[in-house]
């Protein structure tokens, strides 16, 4: 599904990816954990397009096709989903009216019709009840005066409603209460499926108490310095980075 | 200045044209319009060396020349979707009142809403005590000019205590080309009398001049609301001066839409006194070649007055937009509460604003914040829409849509929002929108 290979990537001069390189599989669910500033935000944001970043060496495959020569909105209607670390604020713009529009951009670019009005609510209402939000949210502008919280679930009910096939999570539990970190990771679970894959970038064991991950990677100084099972959180949890950072020294 | 080398080539025609001004029975009114045309002739429109005028130049006016020619009789006008029904609708048509058009039927028959033509028979004591009392002819000259030469317009009288349960929609609706209207409107609500106005300003695809001035007394305890929609050819000169004089515990809020035009100009003026509360909105959306300037001045006379004043631009293509938000707090006002905001979107390299907040403060324990912002759209927000399957120019429309959606939403009036909403749309269309969900 994803393959990244010798990823260099940098921004402003400044080299933050250093020969990054992580397979992907159908279905198969990866956690990358790592010290503040390793560069696990700037992976997320090359993958999805953000732009501002230069990729100075290596490549990413996605399905097959070159990843990086794809404008941003072409690889989220392709199934690259990025739940942010940071969800913006869009004033004005409401949460359904997104949610229309980028299903059915996704729709279109698979040559079907538009989504139905009527199907279109069922499907929004039934994925907020999933994530346990007050329908309410769906008529406030994008995020606008959301808590922390609520910006990270709202980011999973776009997920719910747009079906990606590789979804990146940027630490979707920090800010969660320990309610909502359940609720939102049974939401992703329920996501889970044979050919759906997870990037979860995360901070802490307790989400993936809750989402069990396939793999567990960390990512120090631009690579991925050390992979193994989820017996790797619990190690990292116990000894702490320098650990990996003096192995991989 | 040589008498026989006028400062404005419009200053020769009013010899003549002063003979066919309504009012022409009343003494006082003959004077005032004949030193209000002294005026004017002596100091003509305003230029580039005033500097209330400086970033909008009136020059094209008098390079071109307009005048002000007779109602035509069998003229097919097109209101369409600018009549909104549950109101009360006064239509001038060229600046002529057009009865036919028109429907007060039901109106509260204290209530005096008619043309200004008309009034000057019944009101004219009342004109007479209230005309040039909001704003007086040394102001600039297209003030002189309209009072010298004022044809029509509407006049509302409001007794005290009355509330009127609809708005009154006057319609300026212009169809000659190369015509010259000059409307003089006079709103006055006595204390603790409530109105809402819907001024619409439209024309048929051709070039004219509309210069208009309105005196607008609020009075104690009074309330008005007053929504303007400025919707002209783009081949019009629009001006436009509405001076506000609000009474003690007054409140007034004004709803400027300035979208059509080719140079359209508002003044917005207003006087408040103790306790008044005064709040001026504004949507300036401007593209191609229009300069549009909006001129706002809130003069806080007496102590507590609150105002409130948020004005938003989008400019687009080679579009020009001004605004001045002028906020005087006098040395008496103490306790004053004031805000303003005026944020402006560029959408092109081509495109300017000039914006102008001014804070003139004498008084010393008083709270006024001013904010302005000039900038492009946010290119984070850009992203996140992208990365939500969105193509870069419907993210780029989406977010100006919702930048200048803002502004409608604050309009209860359904009727008035629907079409404010139907032309924002109309300039950054939407799909997958239902209306309900902005
Ligand atoms: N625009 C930029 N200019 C300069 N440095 C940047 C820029 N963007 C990111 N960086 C730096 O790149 C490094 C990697 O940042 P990144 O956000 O990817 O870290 P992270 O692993 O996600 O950290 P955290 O766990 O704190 O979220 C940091 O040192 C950051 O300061
Ligand atoms: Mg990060």
């Amino acid at each position: 599904m994803l393959n990244i290979n010798n990823l260099h990537a940098g921004v402003e001069g400044k080299q933050i990816l250093k020969g990054l390189n992580l397979q992907i599989n159908p279905g198969e669910v990866h956690a990358i954990m790592g010290p503040n500033g390793a560069g696990k935000s700037t992976l997320s944001h090359v993958l999805s397009g953000k732009s501002g970043y230069e990729i100075t060496q290596g490549s990413v495959s996605y399905q097959g096709r070159d990843l990086l020569d794809m404008e941003p909105e072409d690889r989220a209607r392709e199934g690259v989903f990025l739940a942010f670390q940071y969800p913006v604020e869009i004033p004005g713009v409401s949460n359904i009216y997104l949610l229309k529009a980028a299903l059915n951009a996704i729709r279109k670019h698979h040559g079907l019709n538009e989504v139905d009005a009527m199907d279109f609510l069922a499907l929004v209402k039934d994925k907020v009840k999933l994530l346990q939000m007050d329908e309410k949210f769906l008529y406030r502008a994008v995020n606008e005066g959301f808590s922390g919280g609520e910006k990270k679930r709202n980011e999973i009910l776009q997920a719910a409603v747009l079906e990606p096939k590789l979804c990146i999570l940027d630490e979707t539990d920090s800010g969660l209460d320990i309610d909502a970190l359940k609720i939102v990771a049974d939401g992703v679970n329920s996501l889970r499926s044979q050919d759906r894959s997870f990037l979860m970038i995360t901070h802490y064991q307790r989400l993936l108490d809750y989402i069990k991950p396939d793999f567990v990677h960390v990512l120090a100084d631009g690579k991925i310095v050390k992979s193994g099972g989820p017996e790797l959180a619990l190690e990292l949890e116990a000894k702490g980075y320098s650990w990996v950072e003096g192995q991989a020294a | 200045m040589a008498q026989d080398n006028a400062v404005s080539p419009y200053a020769a025609e009013y010899e003549e044209l002063c003979e066919q001004l309504p009012g022409q029975h009343l003494a006082w009114l003959q004077q005032i319009r004949g030193e209000a045309h002294q005026q004017f002739s002596q100091c003509g429109f305003p230029t580039l060396r005033d500097e209330e005028w400086r970033y909008t130049n009136v020059s094209p006016i008098e390079k071109k020349l307009f005048s002000a020619k007779p109602p035509l009789a069998d003229a097919d006008i097109q209101i369409g979707e600018y009549q909104l029904s549950d109101c009360w609708r006064i239509v001038l048509v060229d600046g002529y009142f057009n009865a036919a058009l028109s429907d007060l039927s039901g109106l509260p028959e204290s209530v005096a809403v008619m043309s200004m033509a008309e009034a000057l028979d019944k009101h004219d004591d009342t004109i007479k005590a209230h005309l040039g009392q909001a704003v007086s002819d040394q102001e600039h000259g297209l003030v002189a000019f309209n009072t010298s030469r004022f044809g029509d317009g509407l006049f509302i009288q409001i007794p005290a205590g009355q509330a009127l349960d609809k708005p009154i929609q006057l319609i300026n609706v212009m169809s000659q080309t190369d015509h010259l209207a000059h409307t003089r409107n006079l709103v006055i609500l006595e204390a603790q009398a409530e109105a809402q106005i819907i001024e619409t300003a439209i024309g048929d695809n051709n070039a004219y001049l509309s210069a208009a001035v309105s005196e607008v007394f609020v009075g104690e305890n009074a309330a008005l609301e007053w929504f303007k929609l400025q919707a002209d050819s783009e081949k019009a000169y629009h001006f436009s001066g509405t001076y506000v004089k609000q009474s003690t515990y007054s409140r007034f809020k004004h709803h400027n839409f300035s979208f059509g035009g080719l140079l359209a100009r508002n003044d917005i003026h207003c006087d408040i006194q103790k306790a008044a509360e005064c709040e001026l909105n504004g949507l300036f959306l401007a593209q191609k070649r229009q300069h549009i300037d909006n001129h706002t001045r809130i003069n806080h006379c007496e102590p507590h007055g609150i105002s409130r004043e948020q004005y938003k631009g989008v400019l687009n293509q080679r579009a020009r937009g001004v605004f001045q938000g002028r906020v005087i707090v006098a040395e008496d006002a103490q306790k004053t509460d004031s805000e303003m905001n005026n944020r402006n979107l560029l959408l092109s390299d081509d495109a300017e604003i000039d914006t102008k907040p001014q804070l003139e403060i004498y008084a010393d324990d008083v709270k006024c914040a001013h904010g302005v912002t000039v900038g492009q759209l946010d290119e984070q927000s850009v992203f996140y829409l992208k990365s939500r399957c969105i193509d870069e120019a419907s993210a780029r429309n989406m977010l100006t849509f919702a930048f200048a959606n803002e502004m409608v939403t604050k309009i209860a009036h359904q009727g008035l929002h629907d079409l404010l909403l139907s032309l924002v749309l109309e300039r950054f269309p939407q799909t997958d929108v239902s209306a309900e969900w902005l």
